[in-house]
């Protein structure tokens, strides 16, 4: 078993706009079993945070409890990260984002961890739509506890232990639209062309990114009757557009076919360009969103890409008016301004 | 590109680049792994079984192997190949016993060979456990050839080549030494069942015609020949300046051992620019560490005499221009010829093959160059029983060249003695063995060190130049050859793709830390190479091309920087990857160890 990667990489890696190659946003190596979808995830932000020329310590990474919250330390081993406890990782994120908005906030959590015991903090980290990219890495399983069900799995769907799941599930990315998210998308761990375009659009979201990604548990739930084994992934996908995500500054020099295109202007100013697979749905209309991904799910078929986004909304900085300097860097002196300022406020109130 | 048939033995080959690259195809990995196991007796088995010199080679080998080891590619030094297969035979046990057996009964046919240098001793070390009879002839006073008389002790110890020469000797080979033959008929005549011609390209090349040359010659010789009177003892002096003519090897041991000689001040004048010099890089870097400067760009144009004695030197300044097809033509700049005093100089501008000895009408065909016309693969030629190897069949190369050519002709004189086709060769002996021994545990140092190349220690230059005998690399320490053996990547240990286990989760892609592994569904495109993860722009490393997977896509991996870290296998959750040790092994006449060698 290797503990180590080699130092050694391709000789003629690229580098980014800022002079970095994907060797310098990587993490240790991953200690999760073989073949864990997980690990193509952490191999997805790596490229989009290449890609995007993202500087790594102006990252910050969260986690709960999990597989899945464990593999933050397997990326972006130049960012900062907070490996928080199970179900927690949204208050944790709320304080951090709230003390430091400059920063970018990437969530890494799993089913059990956000559908089960984080559940309730899950809706109001939604609900607030706070500005980071919040993950999912769903297997329908507790991986990291030996693979009990967990509360997105789907009814009859059978892990190794070979018990058919009497439940309901939970479908987080329904979840994720009724509570008021301005950016949902679903993908696949192992369809990376969807997966990397969409984390990169996530991140230039201004507000509560979602992305349920479906990603095999190889040890426990890639068996035949599971209904998130790779195959059965592959054999029901479905996905509402390819994506294409065009930096701000990229010059846009692709032409589409007339009609065949959407596109979304971003609050940042980079580009969203949708190839619509999936007629009557539009990216920017809620009720349409929830629509397609029922309509999907009658069907037994999985509706991944970009579900809805609403590239104006306001985050949660925004909503509630706080100055734009960040709070960690509020000195005393901007917090106590003094008897003169506190008079002033004082008399107003009288 | 069409899924890749690893069933073809070459395919796998052309991935240990320094097996493929050696003439001999000795099994780099397999005997630098023995080293690092301290089992240097089975390395250097392993070294004799292909190439027969390991000692001189390990000291002298133009090592063919280096510029082409993957090593190289990743970072800025190869391993060092050669110096560790010193190691191997400096450190080894007594290995008299591991020698294959001759039998005592014989198989009734005779041969002669002629010449007694590494591709005459080849061929006697592959035949001689078959049970033939041979004849050993050479002129000079024991076997090596040029080993012996050109590469100078302070290379190459005399004690190591005896004992490497002497292993084949003691097969029961019958040495005529001090014998020149001076007639191919003569050989023919005594009626043996085949002839081999191994007497090199002994002719060194003058410069006759050049003003002064006569009237210079008590002081100028020829760099070969100066070489081997003083291997022979014969020369002992030389004088205190003086030129070598020449950019080649040869060039560069004619100053060494004339600063061993008493030249004080001697320097190396060639036509060519420095970069165009033929002479290995590190045979350069010890020739300059001993103070000897080069001088290039001069072209001679005169011996000086003095009242019939040299004195001088007189060079024209040239430059070198290049036409449209990279031709070189020296053109000179026009200013005062330039003069270089010396008291002797040493000629090393090339060597050629001297076949005034064979006889033209024995139905030998001679091409237009003056030589015999040899058949590339069986190196027999157009007179049938009388077959040619090393320097003597296509000009001058290196040991391990005639070593490789003698192994080959050795395999045609069998087939032509026991009447099966000469042109026939057996198939390489190949074996693929998975490595594994658990659960991500494997049976090779898969970890890749970061260390880079170790330098040889070598004496001190105050006591090397005192004693043209005393040899100037110390070879490895086993703690540094140790070191150096972990730099080696194991390129014989394959990386194996099985497609019906593969379920794509892509971690062997994502884990590769030199993104070799792509899975695309561009594997037909023409310009695949320049779709993968990272283009495989070295044309000369193949890609390995997959069966189409379930999703439609192809898996491509590209040969060229594989670290051979085993990391793909140990994340693949199915062992649709895994690490397999290849073995392969040129077949000979023989096999000439003996099995638990
Ligand atoms: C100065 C110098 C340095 C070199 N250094 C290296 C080195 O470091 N590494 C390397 O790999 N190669 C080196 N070489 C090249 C290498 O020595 C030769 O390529 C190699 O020895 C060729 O082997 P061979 O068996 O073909 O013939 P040779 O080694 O040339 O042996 C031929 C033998 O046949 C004898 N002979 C010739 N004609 C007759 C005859 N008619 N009757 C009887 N005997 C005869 C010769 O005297 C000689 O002993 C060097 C060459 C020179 C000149
Ligand atoms: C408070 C608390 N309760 C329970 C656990 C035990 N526990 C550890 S991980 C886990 C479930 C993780 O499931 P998921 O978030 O889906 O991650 P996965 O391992 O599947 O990626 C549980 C229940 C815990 N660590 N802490
Ligand atoms: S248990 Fe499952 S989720 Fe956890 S690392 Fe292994 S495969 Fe991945
Ligand atoms: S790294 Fe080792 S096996 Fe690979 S080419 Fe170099 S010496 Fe040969
Ligand atoms: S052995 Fe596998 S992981 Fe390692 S460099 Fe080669 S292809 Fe990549
Ligand atoms: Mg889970």
């Amino acid at each position: 078993m290797s503990y180590l990667r080699p130092d050694f990489r391709h000789p003629n890696l690229p580098v980014n706009d800022i002079g970095f190659t994907k060797k310098d946003y990587e993490g240790s190596i991953s200690t999760l079993c073989a073949g864990c979808g997980h690990d193509s995830i952490s191999a997805g932000i790596i490229q989009a945070c290449y890609d995007l020329s993202i500087e790594p310590h102006r990252v910050a990474k969260l986690s709960g409890i999990g597989c899945s919250s464990k593999t933050p330390t397997y990326f972006l081993g130049n960012s900062h990260g907070f490996n928080s406890v199970h179900g927690r990782m949204p208050s944790v994120a709320t304080g951090a984002n709230l003390a430091n908005r400059d920063l970018i906030y990437i969530g890494v959590s799993g089913d059990g961890d956000t559908a089960s015991i984080g559940f309730g903090q899950f809706g109001h980290v939604v609900r607030r739509n706070l500005n980071m990219l919040y993950m999912v890495e769903n297997n329908g399983c507790y991986g990291l506890t030996k693979g009990q069900d967990s509360a997105t799995s789907d009814t009859g769907s059978q892990s190794k232990k070979g018990a058919a799941n009497p439940y309901e599930p939970i479908d987080l990315v329904s979840m994720a639209l009724q509570l008021g998210a301005t950016f949902v998308a679903r993908s696949f761990s192992g369809d990376k062309d969807q997966l990397i375009p969409l984390i990169k659009a996530a991140i230039a979201h201004s507000g509560f990114a979602f992305i349920d990604v479906i990603s095999p548990c190889v040890t426990f739930n890639n068996n035949p009757k599971s209904t998130k084994n790779y195959d059965y992934v592959r054999e029901h996908i479905e996905a509402t557009s390819t994506v294409d995500f065009v930096p701000m500054k990229q010059e846009i020099t692709t032409s589409y076919q007339q009609g065949s295109s959407t596109e979304v202007t971003m609050h940042d100013g980079s580009v969203l360009r949708f190839n619509k697979l999936k007629q009557d749905w539009d990216p920017q209309d809620r009720f349409s969103a929830m629509a397609a991904v029922n309509d999907a799910t009658q069907r037994g078929e999985i509706l991944t890409g970009l579900l809805y986004v609403d590239p104006q909304s306001q985050d949660l900085h925004e909503i509630i008016n706080t100055v734009r300097k960040p709070l960690n860097s509020l000195t005393e002196k901007d917090l106590c301004p003094g008897n003169v300022a506190l008079e002033k406020i004082n008399e107003s109130l009288r | 590109m069409k899924p890749t048939d690893t069933t073809n033995p070459e395919y796998f080959h052309k991935v240990v680049d320094c097996q493929y690259a050696c003439p001999a195809h000795t099994p780099v990995p397999e005997y630098i792994r023995l080293i690092a196991a301290q089992n240097y007796t089975a390395a250097y088995m392993v070294n004799w079984q292909s190439n027969v010199f390991p000692g001189v080679l390990g000291r002298t080998c133009d090592r063919p192997c280096e510029p082409a080891c993957r090593r190289g590619r990743i970072e800025d030094e190869p391993v060092a190949i050669c110096r560790l297969k010193r190691v191997a035979a400096d450190n080894k046990k007594d290995v008299k016993s591991l020698m294959p057996d001759i039998p005592t009964e014989k198989n009734g046919k005779r041969i002669a060979l002629i010449g007694a240098g590494p591709a005459s001793l080849t061929v006697a070390r592959d035949l001689m456990p078959l049970g033939y009879t041979i004849d050993l002839y050479d002129n000079q006073k024991a076997g090596g050839g040029m080993m012996r008389s050109q590469i100078p002790s302070f290379r190459l110890p005399e004690t190591v080549l005896n004992e490497e020469v002497d292993y084949i000797t003691d097969m029961g080979v019958n040495t005529h030494y001090d014998c020149y033959i001076d007639s191919l008929k003569g050989i023919v005549n005594q009626g043996y069942d085949a002839i081999f011609v191994g007497t090199g390209a002994p002719r060194g090349r003058d410069l006759s015609t050049l003003e002064g040359r006569a009237q210079g010659n008590s002081n100028i010789h020829i760099g070969i020949d100066w070489l081997s009177s003083v291997a022979f003892g014969h020369t002992e002096k030389i004088g205190k300046k003086v030129i070598v003519l020449g950019g080649g090897n040869t060039a560069m041991d004619c100053c060494r051992t004339s600063r061993r000689l008493g030249g004080k001040e001697v320097t190396v004048i060639v036509r060519s620019p420095f970069e165009e010099m033929k002479a290995s890089p590190w045979e350069k870097e010890d020739a300059k560490h001993e103070g000897i400067p080069f001088l290039n760009n001069h072209v001679p144009m005169a011996f000086v005499c003095e009242a019939g004695k040299l004195v001088a030197m007189k060079f024209d300044k040239v430059e070198a221009h290049y036409d449209k097809d990279g031709n070189r033509k020296l053109v000179s700049t026009g200013e005062t010829p330039i003069l270089v005093e010396c008291d002797d100089v040493l000629i090393a501008i090339g060597q050629q093959n001297s076949f005034t000895w064979i006889e033209r009408d024995l139905g030998l065909e001679f091409n237009k160059w003056d030589m015999p016309v040899v058949d590339p693969v069986t190196f027999q030629s157009t007179l049938k029983q009388v077959f040619f190897g090393g320097d003597a069949a296509f000009g001058p190369e290196n040991v391990i060249t005639a070593v490789a050519q003698g192994h080959q002709a050795a395999v045609s004189i069998d087939h032509y003695c026991q009447g099966k086709d000469v042109a026939e060769r057996l198939a390489p002996g190949t074996t693929l063995v998975s490595q594994k021994m658990g659960i991500h545990q494997w049976s090779f140092d898969s970890p890749v060190v970061n260390d880079v190349r170790y330098i040889v220690p070598q004496a001190d230059i105050s006591q090397t130049l005192k004693n043209r005998k005393i040899e100037v690399e110390l070879g490895y320490s086993l703690d540094t050859a140790l070191q150096e053996a972990q730099r080696c990547l194991n390129c014989d240990v394959q990386t194996v793709f099985t497609e019906k286990l593969c379920i794509e989760c892509d971690a062997c892609q994502d884990i590769c830390p030199t993104d070799c592994i792509t899975f695309t569904d561009k594997y037909e495109q023409d310009d695949l190479r320049q779709n993968l993860l990272a283009p495989a722009n070295n044309l000369s490393q193949d890609l390995y091309v997959s069966e189409p997977l379930k999703t439609k896509r192809a898996l491509v991996k590209d040969e060229d920087v594989c670290l051979h870290c085993g990391l793909c296998a140990e994340r693949c959750p199915t062992a649709a990857w895994d690490m397999q040790k290849f073995i392969y092994n040129v077949s000979h006449a023989t096999h000439a160890t003996k099995a638990g060698a």
